[in-house]
């Protein structure tokens, strides 16, 4: 990995804290995060694409309050760190960015569940002393929630990066026949994921899905022309 | 009595404090912490000022439960400020309070997380279907998401000022009610050009050995969109996603 460790982590928790902390601007997104990994790493174009794949994978789960979703931003900060981070980026690199991205997403999802109990139980106890008047706890509970939304981020994304920098070359490089097949698949996967997922949100009104079939087999023609 | 007015340098902290809303959110209090760290500046201007009985008791009261969306919390965090400003009884902006939960998170769901961020997320993927660079496509997102999310909170905290106990109106008005049905509809065309051209980008990253391949698995991710929309939430894509390429990446390596 061209990059060393430290500015990839701290980029991870700066966007570990914008899916939820601060300041939910959805730099976390992956097609955001994942280029700048790629950037940091040396290879922008390679962090586009597995952010372009994981922002298609991460339209299904959307961060809708108190549910448990997977956090696709220190995960997108892996999948694009680790699709340019071994330069000249193979197929088998951006799929393998991709299948670490989505289990550090699950990972972040747990970490997060974990991170809103420990602000819970902190919370807990500072409320009798904020009822009897220390009102400067708030600040000190918003500062606190912060740092240790900062420091998950950081430390899933440092923990994941050191097992896949030894594990991907070597991997990447046995898997080199099948990589077309890979990325077929990561690729049909996303398209299926995304349309399902805007399927569901979109509103159920038959001249819109007309205009989106439309548009649809437009978009095919030009792919298929270009 | 006059109505109360919020200075620009107290509107703009706020402002600033509302985009940590959730800085300490969790399962006992969610956003009410972010609530009460957000009025802060507000509150300051209460009798006695920082250190005097009103605002301690006002800081408590609103660091309590507290529910909504966010950026539609700005609307509440104005309203707060209004009613705190002007006197009104505890009793009452507690009920208040536990009055605007449900509403505010339900339009802030509705609005952004299934109308607005699907649609700049599909912007952005477009933009990369036609070969945008990695600054273009990740630059788009951004700036489009956040005109987007910097209006409404900043709509938010001025409207929810002003309004006070009338805010309900606001969420009312037919734009509001209209808005997330046509962001929506714009999402949906939007990624029916977007997915294809995203699709073909990425797959184009390597050659493929033959053209009936592309076409089997166009056909194979067709058939799984239809499968997970009839599944309807109870298979998730991205464990499925991740399951195949485990899979097919561990036969590969063997």
């Amino acid at each position: 990995m061209s990059a060393t460790l430290l500015p990839i982590a701290a980029l991870g928790g700066l966007v570990g804290m914008d899916v939820v902390s601060f300041p939910q601007a959805m730099w976390s997104r992956p097609i955001v995060a994942a280029t700048l990994a790629g950037a940091l790493s040396g290879d922008a174009r390679a962090g586009l694409l597995a952010g372009a794949a994981l922002e298609m994978l991460a339209m299904e789960t959307l961060p809708v309050g108190a549910s448990r979703y997977p956090e696709w931003g220190s995960a997108s900060v892996v999948g694009g760190a680790v699709a340019a981070g071994f330069p000249p980026m193979s197929a088998g690199d951006l799929v393998l960015g991709a299948i670490a991205a989505l289990g550090t997403a699950w990972l972040g999802g747990w970490s997060m569940y974990a991170l809103r109990r420990m602000n819970g139980a902190w919370s807990l106890r500072a409320r009798a002393r904020l009822e009897g008047g220390h009102t400067r706890l708030v600040d000190a509970l918003q500062l606190r929630g912060l740092s240790a939304d900062f420091l998950r981020g950081a430390v899933l994304t440092a923990g994941v990066l050191a097992i896949a920098r030894p594990v991907v070359p070597a991997l990447a490089e046995r898997i080199a026949a099948s990589n077309w097949l890979l990325v077929f698949l990561l690729a049909a996967l996303g398209a299926a994921v995304a349309a399902s997922a805007l399927w569901r949100l979109a509103p159920a009104v038959a001249r819109v899905r007309w205009y989106a079939a439309i548009a649809c087999a437009a978009a095919i023609a030009v792919a298929v022309s270009r | 009595m006059s109505a109360p007015t919020l200075p620009r340098v107290t509107r703009l902290a706020m402002f600033l404090r509302l985009l940590a809303v959730q800085g300490s959110w969790n399962y006992e209090t969610m956003l009410g912490n972010g609530i009460a760290f957000a009025l802060e500046p507000a509150l300051r201007r209460l009798p006695g000022g920082a250190s005097g009985d009103a605002y301690r008791a006002a800081m408590a009261r609103e660091a309590r439960y507290f529910n909504s969306h966010p950026y539609t919390a700005a609307l509440a965090v104005g309203a707060l400020a209004r009613l705190e400003l002007d006197g009104e009884p505890a009793d009452r902006i507690e009920r208040f309070r536990s009055a605007l939960c449900g509403p505010l998170g339900s339009v802030g769901d509705q609005l952004v997380w299934a109308g607005w961020l699907p649609f700049c997320a599909m912007l952005a993927l477009f933009a990369f279907g036609l070969g945008a660079s990695p600054m273009l496509a990740a630059g788009l997102f951004v700036a489009v998401y956040n005109v987007g999310h910097v209006w409404l909170c900043a709509w938010g905290l001025g409207a929810g000022f002003s309004g006070g106990l009338r805010v309900a109106a606001a969420l009312g008005s037919p734009a509001f009610r209209q808005a997330p049905q046509r962001i929506g509809a714009f999402g949906l065309v939007v990624g029916g050009a977007a997915i294809p051209l995203a699709a073909k980008r990425l797959a184009t990253t390597v050659f493929c050995p033959n053209v009936w391949w592309a076409v089997a698995f166009a056909a194979g991710a067709a058939g799984l969109a239809i499968a997970l929309v009839r599944a309807r939430g109870r298979v998730q894509g991205w464990h499925v996603a991740l399951g195949l390429l485990v899979l097919v990446t561990a036969v590969g390596a063997w």
